[in-house]
C-alpha cells in the first residue's frame, strides 16, 4: 500500500519538482560554502537564508493549498498554524541560550528574567530537548486544527463562515501572544538565538543546513500532498470540494475527510514556521496578524490553487516581488501587492500553474481534433486532461 | 484606657516645652522655627485652635515650604524669592519684613504628616470666611481629612451658615470630624448614617479610616454602612458597564452596519470595509480644514456637514469598486474576499501616500466635548451623540431595505436574481447602488469614529474584524441580528473587561464566538429557507 502511494505520489511533474528541489538544496549550500567569496558564482549567506524564508514561505502555501484547492476549505488563519510551529521551535532555541543570555540565567530566558519570574511555566520543561521540541512543531499545530476542526467540520460550518472563524482564531491568538503572561516573550517574541543541536545558528554553515532541510521537506511534503491528492482518497477530497452534499449523501464522512487533510495541512504549515525561525532569527506575534493569513492565501492564489507545483512558484514570486519592491519602491509596494491580488482574482482565476495548463492542454485538444478529421465525438467523451493535476 | 494615658502624658509634655506655652500666633509661628516634627503639628494644632484667619496665608506657606526662620533672632518669617534675596512677610501681619540673603535665614522643614495637619487646619479656618467658595472648599477639606480639632469649629461654621449647599457639605464635614472625635455613641452613629448617605468611594474610605478607632458597639454600624455604599456603588458600577458596553456596541453597529449590507445582504466579503469607514473619517478631516481656513465660525456644524459629504465621497468609491471588480466576481464570494483585501491595501497606501502615515487631527465640536453626571453614572457627551446616531442610522436604514421602492428592489434581487431580472428590474444598478449604499453608510460610521479613535491610515483595520464578528454572530442577511449581535457584544466585552482584563476579555469574545458559530452556523437570525448549499 505503502509503495502504491508512493508510486502514485512520484508519477509525472512532481517527481521532476521534489528532484529539482532537493538540487536547489545542496546546490545553494554547496555554491555558498565551496566557492571562494570573489567568485561569480558565489552565492552570499544573506542570500541563502532569504531563499531559506521563501522556501518556508512555499511550504506554507503548499500546506494552504492542501486544504483550499483540494479540499475548498479557505482557511484565512494558517499563519496561525506557522507562527505556532515557529514558537514551537523558538522555545528551543531559547533554552539552548542557557546562561549566556544578557541576564546569564542558567535556566530562565532573558524576557523572563525581565519579567521578574522566578521559575519556568510548565509549557517550557522539557523544551530544552530537541526531539520533544520537534515532536511540540507537528503536535500544538496539529492538536489545534484538529480541535477546531472537530467543532468546526462536525456542525458543518462552512464556506465563508468558516474562513472568518479561522480569521478569528489566528485574530485571538495574536492578542494572546502580545500579552506579557502567556509566557512568549509578548511583544517582541523569541529572539537572540545562539545556537541549534550544537551549531552556531548564525554560522554560514549552519544556514546552509538550514536552507537544505527547508528544500527537502518542501519536497517531502510534495511527495506526500501528492501521493494524499492521487490516492483514492484524495478524489473524494475534490468531490468534497466541489459538491459537498453529494460526497455525503454518498455514504462518505465529510467531517472526517476534512478534518484529516486539515491536520495534514497545519502540520505542514507547523514544519514551515519551525524552518522559518532559526533562518530569520526571531518569532513574534506579528506572524498571527490576519494581513499574514490572508497574504498566504494569495500566494497560492497567484500560483494556482488545486495544484500542487502553483503555490510553491507563487509564494516564491510574490516574495522576490515583495524583497524587491520593498527595497526599490517601498511606498509602491502595497500598491503592487494589492494590484496583484485583483488581477489574479479577475484574470487569472486559476493562478499561472493552471492557466498554463488549460492552455497546453486545449492545445492538445486542437492537436487531437486535427488528427482525426471529423471524428469530433471521441474527442469529447475522452476524460479532459485538464481536469488531472 | 491606655490611649487616653498616653495622648495626656504626650499633651503634658508639650506643655511642659518652654516655647509652646504662648498663644498668640507670633509667638506660635516663632515656636516653629525651634520645634521638631512632634511638636509642630501641635503647634498646628493650636494655631488652628486660635481660629485667627490672618495666619491663613502663613499656613499654607508653611505647607509649600516657604516659611523660613532668620538665624540672628529665631523670628519666623514667610520668604518669598527677590532675585538672589528671599523677601520676607511676617505671618501674622502679612507686612513686609523687608529683605535677607539666604544664608541669613533656615528653611522650616515640612514633611507628609505635618502637610495633612496643615490641611485640617486650614479646611477648619477657613470655614468662616465670607467667601462662598472658599468655605465650599474648606468643608471638602474638612471631609478628606478629618480631625477631632475641627469639630467645634465646624459646628461653629454650621451654625452662621446660611448657604444650602455649603451646609450641606459642612454637615457631612462634621460627621466626619464626630466620628474622629471623642462625642458620644449617639451622636457617632447617626453620623454614620450622614456620612453613609455620602455615597461613592470616599465615604467607604473615611469610614474605614475611623472604624479603628471606634467603639465595638459601633462597629456593626460602620459594617453596614460600608456594606450598604458598597451595594449601592456595585449597581451603579453595574449601570456604567452597561453604559460602556451599549456605547462600545454602538460603535461596533456603527462599523459593522454598512459591512451588514454588503456582506449580509449581497454577499461580498468586503475586505474594504474599513477603509471605507476610515475614508470617511478622513472625509471630515477634510471638511475640518476647509471650515477652520475659511469659515471658522461655522466648524461646531463641521460634522453635520461632513456626514453628506463623507457619505457621497464613500458611495462614489463604492460604486468604482463595484462597476470596476465585483460585478465580475458575483457569485464567488471567496474570491471577493481576495479583491476586496487587494482594494484595501491600494486604498490604504493611497491615503498614506496623500496624508501620511501619521495620525490627523479631528476636532471635537462644542457640542460633543464635556460630560454630564446621572445618579452614579458619568456619561460623555460625544459617547452619548454616538449611540444616539448610531440608532438613528440603523433605523433609518431599516426603513430604508423595508419600506422604500429601492429596499424591495434591493431584496428582491438578492433573494432571487433572475425572477427579479425578469420582472424588469435592472439587476446590476440595484447591485452597484447597494454596494453604494454599504459604502456610504460606513463612510458615515467613519465620520463618527473620527470623534473617538485616531485618524490614521490603519483605522479601518482595526474595526474589520470586529464587523465581520459582528455579522455574522448577529446572522448574515438580517439587520436586526446585526443590531441585537452588535449591542450584546459590546456589553459582554465591557463586562468581562473588569475581571479578566481588556486583552483577554477581547480573546474570550472572540473565543466564544467561535463556540457560538459551532452551535449555530448560521448566527443569531439565521435566515430560514430549504435551500442547501452544493
Amino acid at each position: 500500500m505503502i509503495t502504491g502511494f508512493l508510486l502514485r505520489a512520484l508519477e509525472g511533474k512532481i517527481i521532476i519538482a521534489a528532484a529539482i528541489l532537493v538540487a536547489i538544496g545542496l546546490l545553494v549550500p554547496a555554491l555558498n560554502l565551496l566557492m571562494p567569496p570573489e567568485s561569480a558564482l558565489h552565492i552570499p549567506t544573506y542570500i541563502v537564508s532569504l531563499l531559506g524564508k521563501y522556501l518556508c514561505y512555499a511550504l506554507l502555501a503548499l500546506a494552504l493549498d492542501l486544504v483550499w484547492g483540494y479540499c475548498g476549505i479557505l482557511s484565512l488563519g494558517h499563519g496561525a498554524f506557522f507562527a505556532l510551529g515557529g514558537y514551537a521551535m523558538g522555545m528551543y532555541l531559547m533554552r539552548q541560550v542557557g546562561s549566556r543570555g544578557v541576564y546569564g540565567d542558567p535556566i530562565l530566558p532573558d524576557f523572563m528574567v525581565f519579567l521578574n519570574w522566578k521559575e519556568l511555566p510548565w509549557f517550557w520543561h522539557g523544551m530544552d530537548m530537541f526531539p520533544l521540541a520537534m515532536a511540540m512543531v507537528l503536535i500544538v499545530p496539529g492538536l489545534l486544527a484538529f480541535v477546531f476542526g472537530w467543532f468546526a467540520f462536525r456542525s458543518r460550518v462552512n464556506g465563508v463562515y468558516l474562513s472568518i472563524i479561522t480569521q478569528a482564531m489566528t485574530y485571538a491568538l495574536l492578542l494572546a501572544f502580545f500579552r506579557n503572561d502567556m509566557g512568549f516573550g509578548g511583544n517582541n517574541g523569541l529572539t537572540d538565538y545562539k545556537e541549534i543541536i550544537g551549531f552556531n545558528v548564525q554560522a554560514d554553515g549552519t544556514r546552509a543546513v538550514l536552507f537544505a532541510l527547508s528544500a527537502i521537506f518542501l519536497a517531502l511534503c510534495l511527495i506526500i500532498a501528492s501521493g494524499i491528492v492521487r490516492s483514492k482518497f484524495g478524489k473524494v477530497l475534490v468531490g468534497v470540494r466541489d459538491a459537498e452534499s453529494r460526497v455525503r449523501f454518498l455514504g462518505y464522512r465529510v467531517e472526517n475527510i476534512k478534518l484529516f487533510t486539515f491536520v495534514v495541512s497545519a502540520m505542514m504549515a507547523g514544519i514551515a514556521g519551525a524552518l522559518y525561525v532559526p533562518q530569520v532569527g526571531i518569532i513574534n506575534p506579528g506572524e498571527f496578524a490576519p494581513a499574514n493569513s490572508i497574504e498566504v492565501v494569495v500566494w497560492t492564489a497567484v500560483g494556482g490553487r488545486g495544484t500542487l507545483i502553483g503555490p510553491i512558484i507563487g509564494a516564491i514570486l510574490v516574495n522576490v516581488g515583495k524583497s524587491y519592491f520593498t527595497g526599490a519602491f517601498p511606498d509602491l509596494w502595497l500598491f503592487a501587492l494589492g494590484g496583484l491580488f485583483i488581477f489574479v482574482t479577475l484574470f487569472l482565476p486559476k493562478g499561472i500553474v493552471g492557466t498554463v495548463q488549460q492552455y497546453l492542454a486545449r492545445r492538445k485538444d486542437f492537436a487531437r481534433a486535427a488528427d482525426s478529421d471529423g471524428a469530433r465525438t471521441d474527442v469529447k467523451t475522452e476524460p479532459a486532461p485538464a481536469a488531472a493535476e | 484606657m491606655l490611649r487616653f494615658f498616653l495622648s495626656t502624658l504626650l499633651l503634658m509634655l508639650s506643655l511642659a516645652a518652654p516655647s509652646m506655652a504662648q498663644s498668640d500666633p507670633t509667638s506660635l509661628f516663632n515656636a516653629l522655627g525651634k520645634a521638631d516634627f512632634k511638636q509642630a503639628e501641635d503647634v498646628i494644632g493650636q494655631l488652628a485652635a486660635s481660629a485667627d484667619p490672618r495666619i491663613v496665608p502663613a499656613l499654607q506657606a508653611f505647607g509649600e515650604g516657604d516659611l523660613y526662620v532668620r538665624k540672628a533672632d529665631g523670628a519666623v518669617f514667610i520668604a518669598k524669592p527677590a532675585g538672589a534675596d528671599l523677601a520676607l512677610i511676617d505671618p501674622v501681619t502679612g507686612a513686609s519684613a523687608g529683605e535677607a540673603p539666604k544664608s541669613a535665614v533656615t528653611k522650616i522643614k515640612v514633611n507628609n504628616t505635618l502637610r495633612r495637619a496643615i490641611r485640617s487646619a486650614l479646611g477648619g479656618l477657613t470655614l468662616l470666611s465670607p467667601d462662598r467658595a472658599v468655605r465650599l472648599a474648606a468643608a471638602q477639606a474638612v471631609l478628606q481629612s478629618p480631625s477631632a480639632e475641627n469639630l467645634e469649629l465646624v459646628e461653629a461654621a454650621l451654625a452662621a451658615e446660611t448657604d444650602k449647599q455649603v451646609k450641606a457639605r459642612m454637615e457631612e464635614a462634621r460627621a466626619v470630624s464626630v466620628l474622629a472625635s471623642d462625642r458620644s455613641v449617639e451622636e457617632k452613629r447617626a453620623s454614620i448614617a450622614t456620612v453613609a448617605s455620602l455615597g461613592g468611594r470616599e465615604a467607604i474610605g473615611i469610614l474605614m479610616s475611623v472604624s479603628a478607632n471606634l467603639d465595638a458597639g459601633l462597629k456593626p454600624d460602620v459594617d453596614a454602612a460600608i456594606a450598604g455604599i458598597e451595594s449601592k456603588l456595585l449597581f451603579w458600577d453595574m449601570g456604567q458597564n452597561i453604559w460602556y458596553g451599549l456605547s462600545l456596541g454602538s460603535v461596533l453597529l456603527l462599523a459593522a452596519i454598512g459591512l451588514a449590507i454588503t456582506f449580509g445582504v449581497m454577499g461580498i466579503i468586503n475586505m474594504a470595509h474599513g477603509e471605507m469607514v476610515m475614508i470617511g473619517a478622513y472625509s471630515t478631516f477634510m471638511v475640518q480644514q476647509v471650515i477652520r481656513s475659511h469659515y471658522p465660525d461655522l466648524f461646531d456644524w463641521s460634522l453635520a456637514i461632513a456626514l453628506p459629504v463623507a457619505f457621497l465621497v464613500t458611495g462614489a468609491v463604492g460604486l468604482v469598486i463595484e462597476r470596476g471588480v465585483i460585478r465580475f466576481l458575483y457569485g464567488r464570494p471567496l474570491e471577493t474576499l481576495l479583491a476586496t483585501w487587494g482594494i484595501s491595501l491600494i486604498l490604504q497606501q493611497t491615503i498614506r501616500t496623500i496624508f501620511g502615515p501619521t495620525n490627523q487631527e479631528v476636532g471635537n465640536p462644542s457640542w460633543m466635548s464635556g460630560s454630564f453626571a446621572l445618579g452614579g453614572l458619568t456619561i460623555t457627551w460625544n459617547r452619548l451623540w454616538i449611540v444616539l446616531f448610531s440608532l438613528t442610522i440603523f433605523f433609518a436604514l431599516l426603513a430604508l431595505m423595508k419600506r422604500s421602492a429601492f429596499g424591495l428592489q434591493m431584496r428582491a434581487v438578492t433573494q432571487n436574481r433572475r425572477m427579479a431580472s425578469s420582472m424588469g428590474i435592472r439587476t446590476p444598478w440595484v447591485d452597484a447602488f447597494t454596494f453604494a449604499l454599504g459604502s456610504g453608510i460606513a463612510g458615515i460610521a467613519g465620520v463618527a469614529l473620527s470623534q473617538i479613535d485616531n485618524v490614521s491610515p490603519n483605522l479601518g483595520q482595526a474595526y474589520i474584524i470586529d464587523s465581520f464578528m459582528v455579522v455574522v454572530f448577529g446572522g448574515v442577511g438580517n439587520l436586526w441580528g446585526t443590531f441585537v449581535g452588535a449591542l450584546s457584544l459590546g456589553v459582554l466585552n465591557k463586562f468581562l473587561e473588569p475581571s479578566v482584563g481588556a486583552v483577554l476579555g477581547k480573546i474570550l469574545v472572540l473565543v466564544l464566538i467561535i463556540l457560538f458559530i459551532q452551535k449555530r452556523p448560521r448566527g443569531l437570525f439565521a435566515l430560514k429557507g430549504r435551500a442547501i448549499e452544493a
